[in-house]
């Protein structure tokens, strides 16, 4: 299988501090990639490479590249916010506008030129169909997000970036926030939406890491120490820094 | 040792209640004054011909106490100052908090605070020396002391309030909300359009309600570039507001004058009161969002 996605020798620092050391990997298409490590160790900054929110954070140098759809995404012929549009994200804080359901879902959609009241709908109820929160929700579509639990707002927030037609989905510590209920809900949401989107996700919880995801990329002070099959990582690591970790030593 | 403490204690909090006390003393003493004050007047001349009367003369030998040509001036020059004020301030806000450099930003704020401390007889000055003269030529009419220059002015006077509030607002909305904007493939300004932006409109409500309290308020600088005269309200004619109908009377009215201008100074503290209470429900709207 081809990868979705191909990062080469990637730098990255943070004004005169190195957080990601030549890191390489692939990201294949339609399966879950999950970065683990402990805090401070470049997983969520290599996430956030990958739709190039950093370019919002000052003092930010890359070197290296990330291809996608055949493309270095750092090119200066690549549209960002086409790149965004593509690679959506959620993030560890559940973050619903302020504004009803409808509106959180149409936001996108509308950003990138529909119009249509039909077309909005249908996107609308599709899209909180492979979050599954329809049907919690779909009476009260004109309701402030904001008066959703938390579980269901990360899942609204799922469906958001979902409702842009992304092929990849970047997820940023979705459950650290939530309770053990609404975790089990977004993981097993996050096995299903694998059958049509590419999901990476960052995450601190190890047995999450090795319940949903197929392959795991170990990181440790910015180095990608270990990178393969979920179940082998987990039962045979090569790298004794990796053992170490997923057996609890440190981190 | 600890009842020493606790008595101290106490002695601060007294001193702390009785300044407050004071600060809430005067606010009624001042109600009291003017409603006793105002009252009468009102009762002698009657309310229908002093608040809907059209014409104020109060040294005629008949004279009449018609306040509707000041309420209408101080209404329309508040309105036309926010027009003119919100716009400019707003977008400035805008553009400092969102998208300007830091230099840019911080010198930009550093003149706002400036503009803000400028005392309004130096407005008011300014205005007469160079607006009115202005207008005059502008727009060929024979005095520019006029309720349009009051307004320009009062909408200069007003942009640092709109300006600072609305910054305010503007870096109060969680970036968070941002970032899941940029996330979908929005531009900057598609997401501080329609993100930031509703989302600290209370904020910006009560920045337009400050500006409407400073405007209606103002009297030091709108007397010395309106005109001053006791008409209906006209844009390019010479006008009186609440507050100007009382400072330029006051040093020589007495008997049933002096106390129709207390009826003015009531009815001015009432629509100040309004535009209070509308700033109230919007901080406190800006609190449960």
């Amino acid at each position: 299988m081809d990868p979705i996605m191909t990062v080469r020798n990637l730098n990255l620092w943070y004004g005169k501090v190195q957080a990601l050391k030549d890191v390489s990997m692939d990201i294949q298409e339609r399966s879950i990639t999950a970065l683990i490590g402990p805090s401070g160790c470049g997983k969520s900054t290599f996430l956030k490479t990958l739709n190039r929110m950093n370019d919002l954070i000052p003092d930010v140098r890359i070197t290296g590249e990330v291809l996608y759809n055949g493309k270095n995404i750092f090119d200066s012929s690549v549209d960002v916010n086409e790149l965004r549009k593509n690679v959506g994200m959620v993030f560890q804080k559940p973050n619903p506008f302020p504004m009803s359901i409808y509106d959180n879902i149409a936001y996108g959609p509308r950003t990138h030129g529909i119009r249509s009241k039909a077309k909005l709908d249908d996107i609308v109820e599709r899209s909180l169909r492979d979050a599954a929160i329809w049907e919690e929700v779909k009476n009260r579509l004109k309701k402030n997000a904001l008066g959703l639990s938390g579980g269901q707002q990360q899942r609204l927030c799922i469906a958001r970036a979902l409702a842009v037609e992304p092929q990849i989905v970047l997820m940023d510590e979705p459950t650290s926030a939530l309770d053990p209920i609404s975790t089990a809900n977004i993981e097993k949401l996050a096995v299903k939406l694998k059958e049509k989107y590419t999901i990476v996700i960052v995450t601190h919880n190890m047995q999450q890491a090795f319940r949903i995801s197929d392959n795991t990329a170990f990181f440790l002070l910015g180095d990608l120490i270990e990178y393969s099959e979920t179940k082998k990582m987990f039962t045979s690591p090569t790298d004794k820094r990796t053992d170490d970790y997923i057996t609890g030593i440190y981190g | 040792m600890k009842y020493k403490k606790k008595v101290l204690e106490d002695v601060i909090q007294g001193v702390f209640l009785i300044l407050g006390m004071i600060t809430v003393g005067f606010v009624l003493l001042i109600t009291v004054y003017l409603i006793l004050s105002g009252i009468p007047a009102i009762g002698e001349i009657g309310i229908g011909n002093f608040i809907l009367g059209e014409k104020w003369a109060s040294t005629a030998s008949e004279p009449f106490y018609g306040i509707l040509p000041f309420m209408l001036t101080s209404v329309y020059g508040t309105a036309g100052a926010i027009m003119l004020g919100v716009p400019i301030g707003f977008l400035t806000a805008l553009y400092l908090a969102k998208f300007a450099p830091v230099k840019v930003k911080t010198s930009v704020e550093f003149v706002v605070a400036l503009l803000a401390g400028v005392p309004s007889v130096v407005y008011g000055f300014v205005g007469m020396m160079v607006l009115v003269p202005a207008i005059r030529k502008l727009f060929n009419i024979p005095d520019g002391a006029v309720l349009f220059t009051a307004i320009i002015v009062l909408a200069v006077m007003i942009l640092p309030t709109i300006i600072k509030v609305s910054i305010t607002s503007l870096e109060a909305v969680p970036k968070e909300y941002e970032d899941a904007s940029f996330a979908l493939g929005a531009t900057p300004v598609e997401t501080y359009c329609r993100v930031s932006v509703p989302a600290a409109r209370s904020g910006i409500a009560a920045a337009i309600v400050l500006g409407v309290g400073r405007a209606i308020g103002e009297a030091m600088a709108v007397m010395m570039v309106a005109g001053n005269v006791a008409n209906m309200p006209h844009l390019f004619g010479s006008v009186r507001f609440l507050t100007t109908a009382i400072a330029s009377e006051m040093s020589y009215s007495s008997g049933l004058q002096r106390q129709a201008l207390f009826s003015i100074a009531l009815v001015l503290f009432l629509f100040i009161m309004l535009i209070n209470a509308a700033l109230n429900f919007f901080l406190k709207r800006n609190k449960e969002a």
